[in-house]
This record gives structure tokens, sequence and C-alpha cells, in this order.
């Protein structure tokens, strides 16, 4: 039945550009997102939240065009590349900031990511300061594709993407792996006396977030056509815990759930209001206050439980 | 008598000036039941906290099969075999019951794993049957923090038995337990201690659970080791009789 379900909403996803091309990049920019917040999502597991998952969003967008200057043209290459340079840099910045919890790991997080920020912005020689970097096309599989082919092949592998990661982030949460990490939320130390190193856990499922966030920021770059220190910026960072905590803590199609539901309103709103924020805020508030759950606790079943 | 497990010596930790031990020295052999009594507050749960390194002593080892385990971290003490149940249950209490034992299953063989699914056939059948042993086969779906006090202990004493420990440390195992679980526990546990050869030693308050099931006891006062032997011995020691079984 959820299968069904998910099988028809990727459907509709997939057919949606064609009735609307403006949609495509709308579409493709929420995917991106999505993929971001799911590495949120993983740490919410946790009970850490991260306002620095940006950082990797940009790092790995980065990534792309120092790549891509060294010669490497392939799509494909691209990205698995820039998503392992994401990933490093979450193995760095994980090794010790997942010594941290509650606060002290939210806070240390946005500074790290501020440091990043003020990095790419003041090295212009290698950054291309506040004016970032230009992004290229990149050929598929030894194709040269015009812009516009491009980024419909932009938009099908990130759909496709969407199912196959989404699918594997599923595994790994259920996995014991997965379960000590939500165990970590109730009780450290327990997990201890376990035996089970709790750093160790925490680590893999950092980096885990970091690629995660990292393949989002990979396409991202590759839709807008440009990257910028912007994308690492603090904004970034809340946005993305924005759409991990409307998506519903935890859930993986929450994070693209939310991740859609928010890029579709933006676009919507943007044509009638300039009051962005303000619709982003009340948008919040509801869904806090009424939907603990999520957008997407909207449509899951409840687990059945003699509570 | 064969060399001890688990051997604590010279033990010295105080608390804001109050002695919590003052010179302890313990052992625990092989095949044992060992039971520590003593009044509130005397050092019990501190004298576990340190045998699993939970907190270090001012001065003193604490050695296992002869190893110096002194400044190990818990972790590294439980993967040596040292299981740990808690006065206060500690739970995975957003969890359902059996995920809380299948996670403690998966500990000790395939956490590693991010691919498969914690839930496993075999393990599930694993989780069941130590459910099963303390009683709570029929909670497993239930969320653990739903669980009555009582039950909560049982699954806390479930979860260390996850681990197949060579050394099970218990304290209080039967305190929240009702009267009337309390017995078929001890049973239940005493087969299972046997079955698996588990050398035990345990924190009581009931001193019918203790006359009926400890092989030895501990009597534990302000820090320090009061009396030692048999339990009818222990009991019908005067001193022991008004200052820890009359307030225990
Ligand atoms: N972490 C700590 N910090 C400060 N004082 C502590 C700490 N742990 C224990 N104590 C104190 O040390 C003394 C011994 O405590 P402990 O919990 O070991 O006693 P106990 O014998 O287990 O008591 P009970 O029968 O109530 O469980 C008490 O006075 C307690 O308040
Ligand atoms: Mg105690």
């Amino acid at each position: 039945m959820r299968t069904l379900l998910a099988a028809a909403a990727v459907l509709t996803l997939a057919v949606l550009p064609i009735a609307a091309p403006w949609l495509q990049f709308v579409l493709t920019l929420a995917i991106a997102k999505g993929f971001a917040a799911l590495g949120v999502a993983v740490l919410l597991r946790a009970g850490l939240i991260s306002i620095g998952h940006a950082m990797f969003f940009a790092a790995s967008a980065y990534a792309v065009t120092f790549l891509a200057r060294a010669g490497i043209h392939d799509l494909g290459l691209l990205l698995i590349f820039s998503v392992l340079a994401g990933a490093l840099v979450g193995a760095v910045a994980g090794s010790f900031l997942v010594r941290y919890r509650a606060i002290f790991f939210a806070m240390l997080n946005l500074a790290v990511s501020m440091v990043f920020y003020a990095l790419c912005a003041k090295l212009y020689g290698v950054t291309g300061g506040t004016d970032g970097m230009a992004v290229p096309v990149p050929t598929v599989f030894g194709l040269v594709l015009s812009e516009p082919a491009f980024k419909s092949v932009l938009f099908y592998l990130s759909l496709g993407l969407m199912v196959l990661v989404g699918v594997s982030v599923q595994r790994y949460l259920n996995s014991p792996l997965g379960h000590a990490l939500a165990a970590v939320h109730t009780n450290e130390i327990r997990l201890e006396y376990l035996g089970v190193p709790v750093w160790a856990v925490l680590l893999i499922a950092y980096v885990v977030s970091a690629a995660l966030a990292g393949l989002g920021g990979a396409i991202a770059g590759f839709a807008i056509g440009r990257v910028v220190p912007d994308f690492a910026f603090w904004t970034a960072s809340g946005h993305l815990v924005l759409i991990a905590v409307l998506g519903g803590i935890g859930g993986v199609p929450g994070a693209f759930i939310g991740a859609l539901f928010l890029e579709l309103l933006h676009s919507a709103a943007v044509t009638v209001t300039d009051s962005w924020n303000l619709i982003v805020g009340m948008t919040l508030i509801i869904v806090i206050m009424f939907m603990p759950q999520g957008v997407y606790g909207l449509f899951a079943r409840k687990e059945a439980s003699n509570l | 008598m064969t060399r001890p497990i688990l051997e604590a010596k010279g033990l010295h930790v105080a608390f804001n000036g109050v002695k919590a031990a003052d010179d302890v020295s313990i052992a625990i052999h092989d095949g044992e039941f060992l039971a520590i009594i003593g009044p509130n507050g005397s050092g019990k749960t501190t004298l576990l906290n340190i045998c699993t390194g939970y907190i270090r002593p001012r001065s003193g080892r604490v050695l296992l099969d002869g190893h110096d385990i002194t400044r190990l971290s818990p972790r590294a003490i439980a993967r040596r075999g040292v299981a740990r149940a808690f006065q206060i249950p500690q739970l995975f209490s957003a969890q359902r019951v059996i995920d809380n034992m299948m996670l403690g299953l998966a500990a000790t063989d395939g956490l590693w794993s991010a691919v498969r699914r914690l839930e496993t056939a075999a393990r599930r059948d694993e989780a069941m049957a130590l459910l099963d042993l303390v009683g709570l086969a029929g909670d497993a779906d239930r969320i653990s923090s739903t669980l009555p006090e009582g039950h909560r202990k049982l699954l806390d004493i479930a979860l260390a038995l996850a681990l197949k420990p060579r050394l099970l440390l218990l304290d209080e195992p039967t305190s929240g337990v009702s009267a009337l679980e309390r017995f078929p526990l001890m049973e239940a546990l005493m087969s299972a201690l046997r079955q698996r050869r588990i050398t035990a030693l345990f924190v009581e308050h009931d001193m019918d659970v203790v006359a009926r099931y400890a092989s030895r006891v501990l009597v534990w006062n302000a820090g320090n080791i009061m009396a030692e032997g048999r339990p009818d011995e222990v009991f019908s020691n005067a001193q022991v009789r008004q200052r820890v079984v009359g307030v225990a």
C-alpha cells in the first residue's frame, strides 16, 4: 500500500515538468534540499540538531567546480567525488562534534559552518569570493548535452536517486546501527553498558548525513549553474532544519515531502506576496502545534501499539 | 578456592566528605551468587559503579580475572563479559520492548551491519525467549516507557542477560517488583544463571530473597563491610540484625 502510494507520488513528480516546464527547476531544487534535510533528519534521530549542514551542501557544490577545473567532466564521476568530498569534510568535523550534545552540538555546528562560510567568501583567489564560481555543464556518459537537455537529465537522475538513496537510508535506519542511533537519544548510558561505542555510532551517522547534504548541494549546484558562499550561510542551515521538522522527525519520505511542500509554497507565494518569511513562520507554527509528526504524518498509518 | 572472577582491593571513595567506600575489599568466585545487603546510602550502588568503570575510586583497584580494570570505561568492561542491571531501570524508553532486547542482542553480534535489519527471525526468537524468562513475553510490542515500574525492572534485567555475560551485577533486582512476582522472578533468574553458568552479585533489600538464594552475603554499613558469610551465619549475627536487617 505504502509502496504503491510512493510509486504514484514519484510518477506524478516525473510527469509534472512535462505539463509545466517551469516546475522542473523548482522540483530539482526541492529534491536537492530534500537530500540535505534528510541528512539533518538522520541526526535528529539521535536527538541532535545541526544548524550547520548547509556547510556540507556548499562543500560538495564547490567540490564539483574544483573537480571540473581539474579536468573531470563526467556527471557521474563529479557526483560521486563531490559527495565523497562532503563526506570527508563530515568525517573531519564530525570527529570532534559528535562529542557534544544538545545546544552545544547545535551551536558548534553553526559556528563551524560560519567559519566555512567566511572562508568561502574571503578566499577570493580560490573560491571566487562572494561572486562564487560557475558550475559547468558536465558530460553524461561522454555525451555533450545542451543546457536544457542536461537540466532534464539532472531532474530525472535526481528523482531516481531520491528513490534509491531514500530506500538505502531507510535500510540504514532499520539496521542495528540505525536503531542504536535512536537509542543514543533515549539512553546513552545503557548503550555504553551494552558495550556499544556511542561515538562511533554517531560518527557514522554524521558522515552519512554530511554525504546526504553533499549530494543535495552538488545537485543544487548543477541546477543553479553557480555556487556562492550563501550556500553555506546559516539561514540555509536553518532552512534545512525547518524542512526536516516540517517533514516529521525521522521519516525518510518526510524530508522530501517537506522540501517539495516548502519549495512549491515558495514559488506560489512569491508571485502574490513578498511576505515569504511570514508564510514560512505561520506554516511552521501550524505544523508544530497541530501535526507533531510533520506533513508526512498526515499520510503515515499509525503503528499498531497498545498504548 | 579458585582465583576470583572479580576482585576489588582497598577501594576508597568519598562524595563531599561522605565516605561511600572506605577501604573496601571484596572477591567474587566462579559460580557464586553473592548478596550485598546494607542500609540506604551505605554505598552499595557506588560499589557497582566502581566495578563497572562508571566512577573511579580515589584509591584502590578492581581486577577482572586478575587484570586491572579500574580505569576502563563501562563499555570496555561490558565487552569483557560483565553486565549490569540497574537499581533505576535504564531502558530505551521510546522503543518497543522487543526492540530494546534485539538491540541488546545485536550489541554482541551484528551491530555494525548498516544494511541488514535489526529484526531477524533468529534475533527475534532469542529476544522472545529472554522476555519469556522474565515474564514479559506478552508485552513485547509495547513501548517500554508505558510498562509499569515492576515490568521495567524486569526488562532491565533481561537486557543485561542479552549481553550473555560471565558476570552479572544486579542492583536490587526485586525492588519495584510486586510481592507476587518476586519469587517467580528469582526462580527464573536462578535457573537462567545456572544454565548459562553466570556468576552474579546482587544488591538486595528483601531479606527473604537473600536468605533463600544467596550463596554468600556481604553486609555493608557506611562504606564498610561489617560482616560476611553464609546467609544463616550472617542473619544470626546480633549486630547485623540490629544495624541492617532491622532497618533495611
Ligand atoms: N555521584 C554522586 N555524587 C554525590 N554523592 C553520591 C553520588 N553517588 C552516591 N553518592 C552518595 O554516596 C552515598 C552512597 O550512595 P549509594 O547510592 O552507593 O548507596 P546505596 O547503598 O546504593 O543506597 P540505596 O540502598 O538507597 O540504593 C550516599 O550518601 C549518596 O548520596
Ligand atoms: Mg543503591
